[in-house]
């Protein structure tokens, strides 16, 4: 290996009744690109945190450049050449991009001096973007364009990136890692952070594997096998879901040419979508977040009432149905946030579980609650689920995201529906609880269930789906078989690289 | 450092802790605001807690805790469910208004006519004043999406003008020589809201006050209505998401508001009050509002808030007249009841813990 640039020693980092970081210790050389592994809740994100002086480590050191690194705050770890891209972007919609990067620097330059750099780092790396353009208008790869170059102009030595592709279609993932390629190949390092092992095994020079907040391996990711890093990364051997053969029945669910406006400024209109669903069909819908994801699922579960015909159950048009008339059909939806949609988070589970079971559960008689019912009800949720709790009386907010999110999706299931919607099913949900959800959904299928299956998880809606579609724009692609897609025909049906194109220098 | 970490689940004993602690800190608050006046603050809280249940008039002042305390009951039960769930009618004073007219002009219609079915008439009449009263800004707010404490607020001050203008008009008593001012409503036996045990201060308002409390309680345990309710003030996409119609919530908080406080009114007026005058409301459609919140939206809360607030109310007077203290400090220190209790609320969700902050 090269010569170290950043090395971690012992760090260590409670919380109240958690360690998230526990004696973690690697070395970071220069010109490397180098994988921090784990599982949701394995302690990355305090990590990369202390790394960049958010987050006070308890004990333990980092030297950089062989002298001892203790940053107080993020702008003394930027002064000592450490930038980082979050996850979520913190840009202004309303504002140009040349202003938003000027927002985040101690003394930007005067705008035409900066417009001119922001030019030359992006065509220097391979990201054109032009400076004056509204940042509402651009893609969530555009955006991730400028974070990146905010980041570059500062001319850092390690660039930290906390789950980059996950907002990506595959090419602006191609497109990205030929950047990363190119700061490699200039000295930069890269502490990048994922649980995608492909893009790692493609991309990293060296991997170090968290879990539960323990260093539990290291190793040379285009010599190891994914499913190697994956034991290593859950801690036992996963079982992929079985599905077994499924015979497709009657037509269970049909929407055609729905078109629905942008219930919100910021929101994405459903464009002309068409699609059906058999019973026992799973339907997998990808795409890049804010595609229209929350709107078709809002159309599907009664909150956003549409033209009759729009929407069949069936024969049965339900599209002018609200949320309780089309359970009581057997339509039955989870959405993806979990508290303050799905679930109300101050009130117990007993009483989220009333929420959509009260219908289908027989949970209420002459208008009045059966609380009794209503507490089986959630309990056998908890029980059937696995959901980690005390029991029904507890609050949803005190629940985990993955207890909470193998709640909500089991109160769906209990209820025997015929056509289930879940959107994000897995989503910041550890991978053996994701393993018992996808499960779930297969063995709905295989009962003669239709299920329409929304993630961004392309590796999931592989594994569990019949037939793929892809959201862009508020259009949905036309639904193909999932099997035998490759990697670019599904990037082409999530909009391709969205315009963006590489600047070859 | 001190700091406030959120609890994972809402403390239960807090939650009964805090209106107690609210009313200690107004206690010691309003002692040193007494002390400051140059009263005996020690003297001014006995006088104001404990010479209407226990002193030696008494027997005066007990009743009066009912006849106080059963219009704010009545009128924060109403408001309670709309608050709960996000609707704000902060205009319980002018439906409260609009009921004693709506039921005092029933009654008088009738005057001197005795039936045994006037009284049960005022009362329908009452509640539907209250009701219709605020229809008014629950339609403009489920048509046209106006601001619904703007509007009921509104209101309150066009309902005074109606009062007046009933008072000095329309309902003016022929034989009052001039004076403004209905017939009085306690010399009519039909249309007298009588007390139902002499003495006692126990009159049909008090009795629909309870009836109020145990309707509140079932609705919001027990019912599809209730809990949605609740749903919709706790996680309103949640409540959406469950099938919750919000037009109708609103048209039923705003209308069962309202009719409470109409039925208010009416008891009010053909009973403690006697008659429509112009300044017939003294501000219990407002004081409810703190009722409501004193009582953590609770109906045995409300129910025991509306008796702590009457027992200010009655205190104060003592304390006006025999400690000469000015009517502005009794307001301050009701106030004061309601800024602590909010403050303290916080303890509900949030604990707090001393040392230094994290980013977590």
């Amino acid at each position: 290996m090269t010569e170290v640039l950043l090395s971690l020693k012992g760090l260590t980092k409670a919380y109240p009744g958690v360690v998230a970081n526990d004696s973690v210790s690697f070395d970071i050389g220069i010109g490397e690109v180098h994988a921090l592994l784990g599982e949701n809740g394995a302690g990355k994100s305090t990590l990369v945190k202390m790394i960049y002086g958010l987050v006070k480590p308890d004990s333990g050191e980092m030297v950089l450049r062989g002298t001892p690194f203790a940053p107080g705050e993020p702008r003394q770890a930027r002064a000592d050449g450490i930038a980082m891209v979050f996850q979520h972007f913190s840009l202004f919609d309303a504002l140009n991009v040349a202003e938003n990067i000027a927002l985040g620097m101690e003394n930007p330059p005067k705008m035409r001096d900066l417009a001119s750099r922001i030019r030359d780092v992006s065509e220097t790396y391979g990201l054109p973007l032009d400076p004056y353009r509204t940042v509402g208008d651009l893609s969530a790869g555009e955006r991730q364009r400028v974070e990146i170059i905010r980041c570059l102009l500062q001319d850092p030595k390690l660039l930290i990136m906390d789950e980059p592709t996950s907002v990506l279609t595959p090419q602006e993932v191609e497109i990205l890692f030929q950047t990363l390629e190119k700061l490699r190949a200039e000295g930069t390092s890269i502490l990048y952070i994922s649980h995608k092992l492909e893009e790692i095994r493609t991309l990293c020079d060296h991997a170090t594997i968290l879990r539960l907040g323990k260093n539990v391996g290291e190793c040379i990711p285009s010599e190891t096998s994914a499913s190697e890093m994956a034991e290593l990364m859950v801690g036992t051997a996963l079982t992929p879901p079985e599905r077994g053969n499924r015979d497709f029945g009657a037509l269970a669910l049909d929407i055609s040419g729905l078109s629905v406006p942008s219930p919100t400024a910021f929101g994405t209109a459903l464009r002309n979508v068409h699609l059906t669903v058999r019973r026992g069909e799973i339907l997998g819908i990808g795409g890049v977040a804010g595609n229209g994801q929350d709107e078709l699922l809002s159309v599907l579960s009664g909150e956003v009432q549409t033209e009759a015909d729009a929407v069949k159950l069936g024969t049965a048009p339900i599209g002018q149905l609200g949320p309780v008339a089309r359970r009581a059909l057997g339509l039955l939806t989870a959405p993806e946030e979990r508290l303050g949609h799905a679930a109300a988070p101050d009130m117990s589970l007993t009483e989220n579980a009333m929420l959509t079971g009260a219908t289908r559960e027989g949970l209420v008689k002459n208008g009045f609650l059966k609380w009794a019912a209503a507490k089986e009800f959630a309990e056998r949720v908890i029980k059937d689920f696995d959901v980690r709790t005390p029991g029904p009386e507890n609050a949803a907010r005190s629940l985990s995201g993955g207890n909470l999110q193998k709640f909500v999706i089991g109160r769906e299931v209990l209820q025997r529906p015929e056509v289930l919607v879940v959107n994000q099913p897995t989503w910041g949900v550890d991978a053996s609880a994701a393993a018992a959800i996808r499960q779930s959904l297969l063995d709905l299928a295989a009962g003669g269930a239709a299920v329409i299956c929304i993630s961004q998880d392309l590796d999931e809606l592989m594994e569990i789906s019949d037939s793929f579609a892809a959201l862009n724009e508020g259009r949905l692609s036309a639904p193909r078989p999932a099997v035998g897609l490759t990697v670019e025909e599904i990037g082409l049906m999530m909009g391709g690289a969205h315009g963006m194109e590489v600047a070859h220098v | 450092m001190i700091r406030l970490e959120k609890r994972p689940q809402p403390s239960r004993a807090w939650s009964l802790a805090t209106p107690l602690l609210a009313v200690l800190a107004t206690m010691i608050a309003g002692g040193l605001l007494f002390a400051a006046l140059g009263k005996d603050p020690v003297e001014a809280i006995r006088t104001i807690f404990w010479e209407p249940l226990f002193g030696e008039f008494s027997f005066y002042y007990r009743p009066q805790l009912l006849v106080k305390g059963a219009p704010l009951v009545l009128i924060a039960i109403g408001l309670s469910l709309g608050f709960k769930a996000g609707i704000w009618n902060i205009g319980a004073e002018g439906q409260y208004i609009m009921g004693a007219l709506f039921g005092a002009g029933v009654g008088l219609a009738f005057y001197p006519f005795e039936a045994w079915y006037i009284f049960p008439l005022m009362v329908i009449a009452g509640g539907f004043g209250g009701w219709i009263w605020a229809m008014i800004p629950a339609f403009l707010k489920v048509r046209f999406g106006t601001n619904e404490i703007l509007v009921s607020l509104m209101l309150v001050y066009v309902a005074e003008q109606f009062l007046a203008s009933m008072s000095l008009g329309l309902l003016k008593n022929p034989e009052g020589r001039g004076f403004p001012g209905s017939r009085n409503l306690q010399q009519y036996d039909s249309a007298h809201n009588a007390e139902l045990i002499a003495g006692s201060g126990m009159h049909w308002g008090v009795v629909a006050a309870l009836i109020a409390v145990i309707f509140a309680y079932v609705l919001l345990n027990r019912h599809m209505v209730g809990y949605h309710i609740r749903l919709t003030g706790e996680a309103p996409r949640a409540a959406r998401f469950a099938g919750v119609n919000p037009t109708r919530l609103i048209l039923f908080c705003l209308g069962t508001s309202g009719m409470l406080a109409g039925l208010a009114g009416m008891f009010e007026v053909s009973g403690p009050s006697g008659q429509v005058s112009i300044d017939f409301n003294v501000g219990y459609g407002f004081t409810a509002i703190i009722v409501a919140f004193l009582g953590r939206l609770h109906p045995v809360g409300i129910l025991l808030a509306g008796g702590l607030m009457a027992l200010t109310y009655i205190g104060g007077d003592i304390a006006q007249s025999n400690l000469q203290l000015p009517s502005a400090a009794i307001q301050v220190f009701q106030g004061m009841l309601l800024f602590f209790l909010l403050a303290f609320d916080l303890l509900t969700n949030f604990r707090i813990s001393l040392g230094k902050p994290e980013v977590s």
